[in-house]
């Protein structure tokens, strides 16, 4: 037994901040002191709270350290570990000089439930026993004992689960429609989507991350429940840390017998393999990732024959995210009842979401299904930096829609956010300040969905090209109204048309900003104006002349020769000649040029 | 995708070679195993040239025309060799509404490379990628495997520098 337990986060954000040194320089100095046999250093996997790490947490009482820099190690053994005196200075409060609370009382945490994330920064991912001593495996041992296949189908569609990668189809359904399908274990598959494209989502990367063992229990229980053999996990080749970590969960989980053949003493028998991804954001889509791990091109085929009558190799196969597997062996355990007693009436559950952009906690956060926008941006998130107002929240990633501050009221759930033009996806949610164009973004998911087009069928490899070439005209200040009714049609020619998933939602983005941020798409054109100053041809750098005081600075970083003036005499700005590379805003020590 | 390396000459060694006819025997009886080969080559060789491809061919039976196929599908398989350093600049969607697109440029300025390329001496090259899942350190750009967190473009210089 050690008296005391050291949690530092070895999640992707907190090693990037430099967890990992910190770490050692904590052993280190514990074994200095002699505290190796009282003291026991944990690396676990994702807080949530990313943009305070590196996080380092010591029990019993929960101290909870941000920002941890890798010198601070000594203090925090000498001073906490042996004296029994947290360092306050290290020590996280919401704001200066208020009393310190526990963890869970903090507005971070406070309001956020957490299911899917249960053991992430709380075990040791590497470790089988953590999981196991957390209750892990239980559910594959109840199910393979005590419950019919048909049970355990039923039990998932009682509790209102629905995937959690996009559409929220009824996972139990799911099941349902494979299982239904009666062919020999050995040639039906349970698939897994690890491959989480979403720019700016990192949840499932997280609970692979930080409780690997958790998506490897859930998908032996839907192996037992559709009859199938064997899994595979879809796996970005962007993750190497998740990569490895499923690596060291599988091989555990075979050595005691809780993979592999005849599991808890049944004829049950469940392998499950990895395949790496290598990056093409159109393997998210089912049949897409079916036909990569087949080992080809990772297109989409046309749907039917639906997944669960022919998917993987041509057999029947399920396919759900890691998140949605992440919700299974609770509802198992704790029931049907206890699932649907959180949420909305017709998505139930918690959800994650990873909230970035201009926020001032970026991180993860798992609420219950209904909560605000306004809770989740103002409450969990701290609210926008700088004193900067809040303009927009796009979810959804490339396949979704931005959220106005009209809309921050309505309780997010899957038909709620469908209703306000954008979709849950996988949770990504990026807040966005007065700063950010709206046209501009919406350009900048065009080009991602015309990177990532697989080129397949005719409405999305050559529409979403046509509709970018559009929004670049718009933003070169050479767009006319026409162009935006143009790109409200074929926006919607391509969602009716498209062949898959990424084709249908990929006007989305631009669709949703058409319809709340309207006045500034007509800004754009009409007065050739960008509001946000973000899109270069339409913005202008004037010298103020009050402010001028002749330094002849900016005349001399101008690599355009644009800048005239006499010294100590205001300077002027050739608005013909002018580049509009801003080195003149930045070499301004009087701050007299702006962006207008 | 254009590098401003072209026509490096194939420089294959016998042992690597023998270290892929390894992995291609291992794997090759397995369903859908073709990806991972590939994957294992690039490890090998850093990059996938035409030469390692038609190893496979042979090697496995699978018409080249597919492997070049898969090769130019998935954006993470490179025909041409990356710099000795490869950095990669996250362009998703955190890192871009926090001016990622601004230290991108800056890092195009400073190396005289663009998306894709490699400086002519090999050292440096330069991509965008999407999302590392380091949204909370936005803008973040990697150089290797080290994470360069929080950056602002007259940042850069100062990291080139290290190299």
């Amino acid at each position: 037994m050690y008296r005391s337990t050291v949690l530092v986060c070895g999640g992707t954000g907190c090693t990037s901040s430099g967890s990992i040194q910190v770490m050692d320089n904590l052993k280190e100095e514990i074994k200095k002191h002699g505290l190796a046999e009282e003291v026991e250093v944990v690396q676990t996997g994702c807080h949530g709270l990313c943009a305070l790490g590196p996080i380092v947490i010591v029990y019993p009482d929960a101290t909870y350290y941000a920002n941890v820099q890798p010198e601070d190690a000594a203090e925090i053994v000498a001073e906490h570990l042996l004296k029994g005196r947290p360092v306050e200075r290290l020590i996280y409060r919401e704001e200066e000089k208020k009393e310190l609370k526990t963890l869970n009382d903090t507005a971070f945490y406070k309001k956020q439930m957490r299911i899917a994330l249960r053991n992430c920064g709380v075990i040791d991912p590497e470790k089988i026993e953590e999981y196991i001593g957390r209750g892990g495996y239980q559910a594959l041992g109840k199910v393979l004992t005590e419950m019919t296949p048909e049970e355990v189908i039923q039990t998932i569609l009682d509790s209102g689960l629905r995937g959690r990668g996009g559409a929220g189809f009824p996972t139990g359904l799911k099941w349902r429609f494979c299982a239904v399908n009666k062919v020999d274990p050995e040639y039906k598959y349970v698939c897994c989507n690890a491959d989480e494209g979403d720019p700016g989502a990192f949840m499932d990367r997280s609970v692979l991350e930080g409780d690997p063992h958790a998506l490897l229990e859930a998908m032996a229980i839907a192996g037992y429940a559709i009859g199938s053999a064997h899994g595979f996990v879809y796996v970005r080749a962007e993750y190497p840390l998740a990569v490895k970590r499923l690596e060291i969960a599988i091989a555990q989980a075979e050595e005691y017998g809780l993979l592999g053949k005849n599991i808890f003493g049944t004829d049950f028998s469940f392998d499950i393999k990895l395949r790496l991804g290598a990056g093409a954001f159109v393997c998210g889509e089912e049949t897409a990732l079916m036909t990569s791990i087949e080992g080809k091109r990772g297109e989409p085929r046309p749907r039917p024959p639906f997944p669960a009558n022919k998917g993987l190799f041509q057999r029947p196969t399920i396919l759900n995210n890691v998140e949605t597997y992440a919700n299974v062996t609770q509802i198992i355990l704790k029931g049907a009842d206890w699932f649907k007693s959180i949420g909305t009436e017709t998505s139930k559950g918690t959800k994650v979401f990873a909230l970035g952009g201009k926020i001032t906690n970026t991180g993860l956060v798992e609420v219950p299904m209904g909560t605000t926008l306004r809770e989740i941006v103002e409450e969990i998130g701290g609210g926008v930096p700088n004193g900067k107002k809040f303009k927009a929240a796009q979810t959804g990633g490339p396949s979704g829609g931005c959220i106005p501050m009209s809309e921050i009221d309505v309780p997010i759930d899957y038909e709620n956010l469908l209703a306000i033009g954008s979709m849950m996806g996988s949770g990504g949610m990026i807040i966005m300040d007065e700063d950010n164009c709206m046209v501009d973004i919406a350009k900048f998911f065009m080009e991602f969905c015309v990177d990532e087009s697989c080129g397949k069928c005719t409405p999305c490899r050559i529409g979403t090209k046509r509709m970018l070439e559009i929004l670049n005209k718009i933003t070169d200040g050479k767009g006319t109204l026409e162009d935006i009714q143009k790109l409200e049609e074929l926006g919607n020619y391509i969602k009716d048309n498209a062949l898959c998933g990424l084709g249908q939602t990929a006007p989305n983005p631009v669709l949703s900003t058409l319809h709340y941020f309207r006045d500034e798409y007509i800004a754009h054109v009409t007065e050739k104006k960008c509001i946000a100053g973000v899109c270069k041809a339409l913005l202008s750098y004037v010298i103020d002349p009050d402010k001028c005081k002749g330094c002849t600075l900016c005349a001399r970083q101008c690599p355009a020769k644009a800048i005239t003036g006499t010294v100590k005499q205001p300077h002027v700005i050739d608005q013909e000649k002018c580049i509009k590379c801003g080195a003149c805003m930045d070499a301004c020590k009087f701050k007299a040029i702006y962006k207008k | 995708m254009a590098c401003k390396m072209k026509n490096v000459p194939f420089k294959g060694t016998p042992e690597q070679e023998a270290a892929l006819k390894v992995v291609i025997a291992e794997l090759k009886d397995e369903k859908g195993s073709l990806m991972p080969i590939m994957q294992k080559a690039q490890d090998i060789y850093g990059y996938l040239p035409i030469e390692v491809q038609c190893i496979i061919a042979n090697e496995t039976g699978i018409p080249l025309e597919k492997i070049y196929g898969i090769a130019t599908f998935y954006a993470q398989f490179a025909l041409q060799p990356k710099g000795q350093y490869q950095i990669s600049v996250c362009l998703g969607t955190a890192c871009y509404v926090k001016g990622s697109g601004d230290v991108f440029n800056k890092l195009s300025e400073e190396l005289g490379i663009g998306a894709g390329e490699c400086t002519p001496d090999g050292k440096f090259s330069l991509e965008s990628c999407r999302c590392v899942g380091a949204c909370g350190l936005a803008p973040v750009v990697m150089i290797n495997d080290a994470v360069y967190g929080r950056l602002t473009p007259d940042m850069v210089p100062e990291i080139l520098a290290k190299y």
